[in-house]
């Protein structure tokens, strides 16, 4: 790891005057990603501002069916959250399914949807909850916030603060591990609200985490597993690598959008 | 059993201890005062010309110590990394063994090749220092594929080396073989992949060299399996110093699997750098380190042809072997696809004809060396795959056909120089079978696919060979070095004991069980027992832990020197206690006259010993043997491997449903640390058939599986309990009766488990590893 | 520099070093704690798993800035005196460990595991549940079998005492 300066903030205006004041600020929530990537040599920020000790960027409500979610809540917060899984039990479930136990314990929502890794979890479940970004400076819808791959609409002096969406009537997360990394090779988080369906799908898509709207215009019709039968998922549009061809992505697509409407 | 602690007994490990409270001692634990940290600047091309070095920039980095390469390495008269095994090709040439510089010469061969050490106050400066290090390459043409490396026009690696072939290397009769081909009622034909491994031992190599001026005196803290034969090399043949100048310490070792056999450059070049520097240097390898430098394994391409006549018996194996040995050869690289390869082809089958011809080949990789099993994996799975191929093309059921074929009486000799002592494959076929409801496979399938699911079964009977013996006969076929094992037992006047083992322990729990070896012989607690190893300053020459060696050779020399303790401790006690030699016995900790209740506690006899104030005349003071034990033969661990797996057709993802192990490992010692090394070996036979596969880049030569978010290991949940047996032949070939157990869960399960997915998927075309992705593609090309 | 202070073990230490300090060199280098490991350099292999603030962490991945004022247990500090940790035990007495590098890594790992689930523990769940920690040696039976072991004794003790 390069050298850095440590700052630990207390509150969300001492946060934006610490990254204000870093020549190349870095906010380190979790640090589940920044910390490895620093020490890979792969990032190198002069600075790096804790966000784990600001009170505003905690907890969990859920009123008149819109859930709200501090953007530092770690996964394990979310998954054993009993507002969470009483109003939308599929993200529960996604993110008991991020990482593993001791990652859960850091790893944050608000630090996973801001890093915009094309194999993490929660940005599918952001776009087919249709979630709502909160941030320091405004509100962003999630179809506008994940723009590619590790990039999102937030400005330099932009922080997440919470994320927010309307809990489904039904929804579910299906992911299919790389069988290294553990990462989605293709997670699909599908979710139902009235006559509305919405897919998200990561760890497949070359752009990074994608809406498959084919399969949201056939579930539309019919939330049912063979609705999607007639569907074909474009290897075009994948990911290839050592562990898994544009072709056997395209295929686990649909295979885990099957599941996941099955599931929900 | 006669002692509650002995012999057979389930005991607890007695070195546990400091591990579970984290206050095992491993090399990055030791620290010396003055203690510097090295960094090594390798080589990101994997073939390229070096036409300079500007350490300059380096050099001015604060904190920075030395900066230091090659040429100096080489004025200061450090030898080159050598291969210890002699093997000659078919036309009677020698091996063809490249130049392999600790630190790189004029070339660099592979991407990880150390070039320059850099040694700093710190590793963060040394890190940061070692980026400023300035090299011009001129990038070379790299292969990284055996079979493009020996074809036509392929960039050639060493000049020494034509078309980049190694050796070309042959065992058994060729014109036998093709006649009872020509003969045969039905012939089985099949090509068969060995993928490469990266063995990944949790706790990453490390050595930290010290040199003291003032006594001209080298120590070497290191991770190795084997530290007498470490000094050895670096003395003999690597110049580093003498080998009365050289202590090697192989303090707590977080496991090696072969990987810490060999001696690495940073060992060398550590101890060298010590020396130049005046300071202590400590260096400690990083994953991605781990995965480019440590010796990967196997990395094999086999053809095998069966003849049979019609009876099913079969009359001849044909077998065309290409090996990958890597950008160099390591150290005993030559003789893992030879000697510990092809004589084991014969399988557990009476194969009257069998014909094996190995070409190694250089490539642009990471050298490839023994990685648990070594060899006998490769042979395993070539004639298991075989076997299961040749029974669904006849149409037979896979158990019936080596049932036929089985060695019945032994001994019994191969026509590839082994002379298999003991055994009983069928015993091991039969528990198996039973443990596995075999009969019942059949309802379990149709169960499954109502489900939507494919079920398969699959067999593998291995033979492998352990305790490589005797010297002459290894000197004989090349090795450069004898494989006996050593052993002093130091009886202290107050009746304790130590041994001092030249086995070393990096997990497999030898504190325990040569313990209870002690504690059967003499009857004392085995608290009172402690072993010594990993020390060349404390222990005599030794030859180290790999092979499954460590019970058969290394634990029948303990037993050596306890013949001898026992009959010194004999006479003294008939002396004192007035009684015929003859008609004493140790037991329960006691020295005592048969039949009578005339008896000596053992620390009496101790103590007579070391007072020596009454012995018999003209006997030496003291309670101290040695033994060096050199075995007759080979051991021959046997046994049946019966893997039952689901696959989802939907994704490819294969599940394990059950996995049996009957293993014959002889007499057994601790059966608890026995069945932990099999459920080990299992897991990473199950890692290599499934989610193991090093990867390169064909056209920049780039590791691709360079750290765990690329190269799959198991872990837990892919894996099931496994139900491990066993059935019992002891080993006539050493005192103990043991076969060793460390390396048969890797040598025997890849193969279960390959013939169980192909026969779920019904297409025998699958190569390792078998990812969901690979089995997906290979259910669809059916 | 940090000025980093913490609670290490229950014994309050304090000390100076780099921003870019992980906790892992931390408690290695300036405490010599050297039970806990690295085995990775991807956050994956969990040798170095530790707990802060009685949540199971990997000390590789969190800066000791970040741990300063918070409370940490490593292997070290789990038994009592001489009395093991009944997930210690358990380890010892299932052949739980052969060469013991994850060992430390594991313990901590399953310590927390099964505060989190009680005695609600079963194979698959255990075997999900190890996600974070790689062993090479074990293939990891036994490690399933330790901690279901210390799982029914911890749960069985907390019964008694309810």
């Amino acid at each position: 790891m390069y050298a850095t300066n440590y700052h630990r903030a207390s509150s969300l205006s001492e946060a934006e005057q610490m990254l204000a004041a870093a020549e190349e600020g870095k906010l380190l929530s979790g640090g589940q990603t920044l910390i490895p990537t620093m020490k890979q040599r792969l990032a190198a920020p002069t600075d790096v501002v804790d966000l784990r000790h600001v009170a505003e960027l905690k907890g969990i409500s859920v009123s008149g069916g819109v859930v709200k979610i501090g953007a530092g809540t770690t996964h394990a917060e979310v998954a054993g959250s009993a507002d969470i899984q009483s109003a939308c039990p599929a993200l529960a479930g996604l993110a008991s399914h991020i990482g593993d136990p001791h990652v859960r314990h850091m790893g944050t929502i608000g630090g996973s949807i801001a890093n915009n890794d094309p194999a993490a979890d929660y940005p599918s479940a952001m776009l087919a909850l249709n979630a709502t970004i909160h941030t320091n400076k405004r509100e962003i819808a999630a179809d506008d916030f994940f723009v590619g791959m590790f990039e999102t609409a937030l400005g330099d002096d932009e922080i997440v603060t919470a994320v927010s969406f309307e809990a489904p009537d039904s929804a579910a997360y299906q992911k299919f591990p790389n069988p290294a990394s553990r990462y989605a090779m293709a997670g699909v988080f599908v979710a139902k609200k009235g006559g509305t369906v919405r897919v998200g799908v990561t760890g497949a898509g070359s752009d990074g985490v994608y809406r498959a709207s084919d399969m949201e215009q056939a579930l539309s019709g019919s939330f049912s597993p063979d609705a999607l039968d007639g569907v074909s998922v474009d290897p075009g549009g994948m990911l290839s690598d050592i562990h898994g061809t544009a072709e056997y992505r395209a295929h686990l697509v649909k295979v885990m959008a099957k599941r996941a409407v099955a599931a929900a | 059993m006669g002692v509650a602690e002995g012999i057979g007994a389930r005991v607890a490990r007695k070195e546990d201890r400091r591990f579970i409270t984290g206050k095992g001692r491993y090399t990055d634990d030791m620290n010396v005062v003055g203690m510097k940290h090295a960094i090594f600047v390798r080589s990101p091309h994997a073939h390229a010309r070096i036409k300079g070095i500007d350490k300059s920039e380096a050099l001015a980095v604060e904190g920075v110590i030395d900066v230091l390469d090659g040429d100096q390495l080489a004025a200061d008269g450090i030898g080159n990394l050598i291969c210890g095994w002699m093997i000659h090709s078919r036309d009677g040439s020698p091996m063809k063994m490249g130049d392999w510089r600790p630190l790189a010469g004029d070339t660099v061969r592979y991407v990880g090749e150390a070039v320059v050490i850099v040694v700093a106050e710190t590793k963060a400066i040394a890190r940061e220092a070692a980026e400023k290090v300035v090299i011009d390459y001129e990038e070379l043409d790299a292969v990284t594929d055996l079979v493009t490396a020996v074809e036509p026009g392929a960039p050639q690696i060493h000049p020494v080396a034509e078309n980049n072939l190694v050796f070309d290397w042959t065992i058994g009769d060729e014109t036998a073989v093709e006649e009872a081909i020509s003969d045969a009622a039905h012939i089985v034909e099949l090509e068969v992949s060995n993928n490469r491994l990266i063995p990944n031992a949790m706790e990453p190599r490390a050595t930290l060299g010290h040199y003291d001026p003032g006594e001209d005196h080298y120590t070497c803290w290191t991770t190795s399996q084997n530290p007498h034969v470490a000094r050895l090399v670096m003395s003999a043949f690597y110049n580093v110093a003498p080998e009365n100048k050289l202590r090697v310490i192989a303090p707590d070792v977080g496991g090696g699997f072969g990987s810490k056999i060999f001696i690495y450059p940073e060992e060398i070049v550590c101890l060298w750098a010590s020396k130049r520097t005046g300071v202590p240097v400590k260096w400690v390898a990083d994953r991605t380190e781990s995965f480019m430098t440590d010796a990967h394994g196997r990395d094999h391409l086999s053809t095998i042809k069966i003849a049979l006549d019609a009876n099913k018996k079969i009359t001849a194996f044909k077998i065309d072997t290409l090996a990958n040995l890597g950008a160099y050869m390591s150290l005993f690289s030559s003789s893992v696809p030879t000697y510990l390869y092809a004589t084991l082809l014969s399988g557990q089958y009476d194969i009257p004809n069998i014909f094996a011809n190995v070409r190694t080949v250089y490539t642009n990789t990471t050298p490839v060396d023994a990685y648990r099993g070594a060899g006998r994996p490769e042979a395993s799975y070539l004639v298991e795959r075989a076997m299961e191929t040749a029974a669904r093309q006849l149409d037979m059921d896979p158990a019936e056909l080596r049932r036929i074929n089985f060695v019945k009486t032994f001994p019994h000799e191969t026509p590839v120089i082994m002379t298999y002592d003991a055994g009983d494959f069928e015993a091991s076929l039969d528990v198996a079978m039973e443990a596995a409801d075999y009969a019942g496979f059949p309802a379990r399938k149709a169960e499954a696919e109502a489900r939507g699911k494919l079920r398969g079964i699959g067999f593998n009977c291995y033979i492998e060979a352990c305790g490589i013996a005797p010297s002459k006969a290894v000197g004989s076929l090349g090795a450069g070095v004898g494989l006996w094992e050593s052993a002093e037992v130091r009886v202290n006047a107050v009746g304790t004991i130590e041994v001092l083992t030249g086995s070393h322990s990096h997990g497999q729990g030898h504190e325990t069980t040569f313990a209870q070896l002690v504690a059967e012989r003499l009857g004392v607690g085995l608290d009172s027992i402690s072993i010594v190893h990993g020390d060349t300053d404390k222990v005599q020459m030794g030859m180290g832990t790999y092979g499954s060696r460590s019970g058969a050779v290394g634990m029948s020399a303990i037993a050596g020197a306890l013949d001898k303790v026992e009959a010194k401790a004999k006479k003294v006690a008939a002396h004192l206690l007035e009684a015929d030699e003859s008609d004493i016995v140790i037991e329960n900790g006691e020295v005592k006259v048969a039949g009578t209740d005339k008896k000596l506690a053992w620390h009496e006899v101790s103590l007579a010993c070391y007072t020596a104030h009454n012995l018999p005349d003209g006997m030496e003071p003291g309670l101290k043997e040695t033994s060096f034990y050199d075995p007759s033969n080979f051991t021959f661990p046997a046994g049946c491997y019966i893997c039952e797996v689901e696959v989802d057709p939907d994704t490819g993802t294969t599940q394990i449903i059950q996995f049996v192990a009957a293993d014959d490992f002889g007499n057994i010692i601790n059966p608890m640390i026995v069945e932990g090394q099999v459920h080990g070996g299992v897991a990473q036979g199950i890692g290599q058939a499934m989610l193991e596969g090093c990867a390169y880049d064909p056209e920049s030569g780039q590791l691709l599986t360079a750290s765990y978010m690329d190269y799959a290991m198991p872990r837990a949940h892919d894996l099931p309990s496994f139900n491990v047996l066993t059935t019992t032949t002891p080993c006539p070939s050493n005192p103990l009766g043991i076969k060793g157990c460390g390396e048969a869960g890797a040598i025997g399960s890849p193969g279960a488990l390959i013939n169980a997915i192909t026969d779920a998927i019904g297409n025998n075309d699958l190569s390792m590893p078998a990812t969901p992705q690979n089995v997906w593609a290979a259910l669809n090309a059916k | 520099m940090a000025s980093i202070s913490m609670t290490v073990n229950g014994r309050t230490v304090s000390g100076e070093a780099e921003d870019r300090t992980l906790l892992v060199e931390f408690l290695r280098s300036n405490l010599a704690l050297t039970g806990t490991h690295v085995g990775c350099d991807t956050s994956q292999c969990g040798a170095c798993v530790v707990h802060v603030d009685g949540k199971a962490v990997k000390s590789c991945t969190m800066l000791a800035a970040q741990a300063s004022g918070s409370s940490v247990t490593t292997i070290e500090g789990l038994a009592n005196g001489d009395v093991l940790h009944p997930v210690q035990k358990a380890f010892h007495e299932n052949h739980g460990l052969q060469c013991g590098f994850c060992t430390p890594g594991m313990i901590m790992a399953a310590v927390d595991m099964i505060e989190r689930h009680g005695g609600d523990l079963d194979e698959a769940t255990v075997r999900s549940e190890l996600e974070g920690n790689i062993c090479r040696c074990t293939g990891y039976h036994n490690i399933v079998k330790s901690i279901l072991a210390a799982a029914a004794e911890i749960g069985g003790a907390r019964q008694a005492a309810e």
